[in-house]
């Protein structure tokens, strides 16, 4: 078993153009140990001040609908069964039975166990590849942990990958990123990347989750989010939804400059997922908005922007009824999760 | 030396908080004699919703509690009522324009009316409830239970009713473990607001009770038409004249949407009665094998 990387790292494309060609521990360190501070401060501000715009009307209704295709559908219970998962994805595919021109959701997000469930519940609504239907994205790795050996994390992401999974999310080893083992964390995203690769030679996309509740600082999440992307993230994800804090418009905001960094530099197009303790409409609006301002609106798609959110879609519907009906609608009228 | 005044801005009671109406607005409270009194909210249509999501989160630890212990709370108003009954009889004859004996007789009525429904909280349900002869080796019980949340307005402009006429509408309402939203009379809401701060410091949780005050016109339309509200107390709506000339009826129509019970506006203050509690809940009817000596 190895701990410590002193004769280099395993490959990866991006790290290798960025980097250099014999890739150590090192050069990874002197990478992101020189990346510029955050200004906790500025930061904070600039998410509060993007928090102010009032959206309104139309710009509502198009927000509402984004909010609903980009949405990652979410049961991470241990108490989940293939009948929850098979409810969850029938409001997946028709969100609101009541309004037929109502969006689907842009996944269903589920444990490994539960991907055959989900994907023979889809049948023909399952994206295939392409952009139209439902993907299903399975976490793995441990999850929410990530405390197990790689090669356990690397049989539950095979695993979930061969049931059909569409999308993996996986967490790093917050430990040992704490502990300042970039490459170790390194080394799993890439290892995880490659059980990710089908037999027919396409992949899972991967969604890495830093879990930013338990890195402590914006450094840390930067930092982070760099090594993600280095290690060949196709998403970066903020937290698991076990932790609190969870997604916090901040943390959002730093890890998009870094998708936009990333972009500038190498003209290569991130996605970005914020998960767990968002459940209202207006936050989520006020996510759109960042990602608006930050990234472009060229993101706001489900291949570049995910919610990751359980009880979200309620509250958005909820909102959409009240703009269809004129009246505020209530509980009664969507499902009971 | 002179002193300077210092003239109130009084806020609305929504989720055992005291916030400003997210609108912003405020309307001029004046005496009888057009004096200025006070400053009060003007709530908007998002202070009526904000108050329904309060109201149903309350439903059920309020319902949840044993009818014992409710008519314990309720009582505990008319108690603290009692004590702060000065500053009630102050405001009352201010705003109506009434004598302090006068004022004083609205107060001690308001107070035995919490005191007569905290009285029924056990109580109802023996009246209102039974066990049916049924043929067969069963219990068949109807019980009574509370129906959720309740939109309610005030007595308005009724003479002697300030407070005993939005007591005479929330207690009946609440005996029975329904929380409610309710829109105090515009014209003198200084009693709702001191009500409010009494309750505030009670024992009734946050949300059970939570009042607007500014037009029952304005708001009274989205809360008849909330999906979320269970029903629609139109005591005080007898004169309401909405923008578009809408009248209670209108108000009527819109609840029986979302299938709402609506009790009918009342001329003056509605009296103490039982069908005040019972118009609020609905029966329940359970089987029940009995044991098999």
């Amino acid at each position: 078993m190895t701990i410590t990387h002193p004769l280099g790292l395993q490959p990866a494309e991006r790290a290798v153009r960025l980097l250099g060609g014999d890739l150590t521990e090192t050069a990874l360190r002197l990478h992101l140990d020189g990346l510029t501070g955050v200004d906790a401060v500025g930061l904070e501000q600039r998410a509060a001040g993007l928090s102010t715009r009032s959206i309104k009307t139309s710009s509502k209704a198009w927000a509402l609908d984004t909010i609903i295709r980009t949405c990652d559908l979410t049961t991470l219970e241990g108490a989940d069964t293939p009948g929850k998962v098979r409810s969850l994805v029938a409001k997946a595919i028709t969100p609101d039975a009541s309004d037929p021109t109502t969006p689907s959701v842009a996944a269903v997000c589920v444990y490994g166990d539960m991907v055959p469930y989900a994907v023979e519940a889809l049948g023909s609504r399952h994206a295939t590849g392409g952009t139209e239907g439902i993907q299903v994205a399975a976490v793995a790795t441990a999850f929410p942990s990530g405390r197990a050996s790689l090669a356990i994390k690397l049989a539950d992401t095979r695993d979930a990958v061969a049931a059909g999974a569409d999308e993996i999310d996986m967490v790093i080893d917050r430990g040992a990123f704490l502990s300042g083992q970039y490459g170790v964390v390194f080394d799993q995203i890439v290892a995880v990347r490659e059980a990710c690769i089908r037999p027919d030679g396409s992949h899972a996309h991967l969604k890495v989750i830093l879990e930013t509740g338990e890195l402590q600082t914006y450094d840390n999440v930067k930092r982070a989010s760099w090594l993600a992307i280095l290690a060949g993230a196709d998403f970066i994800k903020t937290s698991t939804g076990k932790v609190s804090p969870a997604a916090t418009l901040p943390v959002t905001l730093l890890m998009l400059e870094v998708i936009r960094d990333w972009h500038r530099l190498t003209g290569e197009k991130i996605g970005m997922k914020p998960a767990g303790g968002i459940r209202a409409s207006k936050d989520a609006v006020r996510y759109l908005v960042t990602v608006a301002e930050t990234v472009g609106e060229e993101w706001l798609t489900s291949q570049l922007w995910r919610f990751g959110a359980s009880s979200l879609v309620n509250d958005v519907l909820l909102q959409r009824q009240k703009m269809r009906t004129g009246h505020y609608s209530g509980p009664d009228y969507v499902t009971v999760d | 030396m002179s002193r300077l005044t210092v003239p109130k801005t009084y806020k609305l009671y929504i989720g055992g908080k005291f916030p400003r109406s997210e609108s912003g607005r405020t309307y001029e409270v004046v005496a009888a004699d057009g004096a200025f009194l006070a400053n009060a909210a003007k709530a908007s249509r998002k202070d009526a919703r904000d108050a329904v999501v309060a109201a149903r989160a309350a439903v059920g630890g309020w319902a949840g509690a044993t009818a014992y212990n409710r008519g314990q709370v309720i009582y505990r108003i008319a108690e603290l009522l009692e004590g702060r009954r000065a500053q009630f009889v102050d405001e009352i004859a201010s705003s109506e324009g009434v004598s302090v004996a006068e004022a004083s007789a609205q107060v001690d009525l308001a107070i035995d009316v919490w005191v007569w429904y905290a009285g029924w909280a056990d109580k109802y349900a023996q009246v209102a409830g039974n066990a049916n002869p049924v043929s067969g080796p069963y219990f068949n019980l109807s019980v009574p239970e509370p129906t959720g949340v309740v939109a309610a307005v005030a007595p308005q402009g009724v003479a002697g009713g300030s407070l005993l006429g939005l007591v005479s509408v929330i207690a009946p309402i609440v005996v029975s473990g329904n929380t409610v939203v309710v829109v105090a009379d515009e014209r003198a809401p200084l009693s709702a607001i001191s009500l409010s701060e009494v309750l505030a410091t009670s024992d009734v949780p946050g949300g059970v009770i939570n009042m607007l005050t500014g037009s029952p016109a304005e708001i009274m339309p989205w809360l008849a038409a909330h999906a979320d509200v269970n029903a629609l107390d139109l005591t005080g709506a007898g004169s309401i004249d909405g923008a578009k000339g809408e009248t209670w009826v209108d108000l009527q129509l819109a609840a029986a949407e979302t299938l709402k019970r609506v009790v009918a506006p009342v001329a003056g203050i509605p009296r103490p009665a039982l069908e005040r509690i019972t118009a609020f809940v609905e029966t329940k009817t359970v089987w029940h094998t009995k044991s098999m000596l």
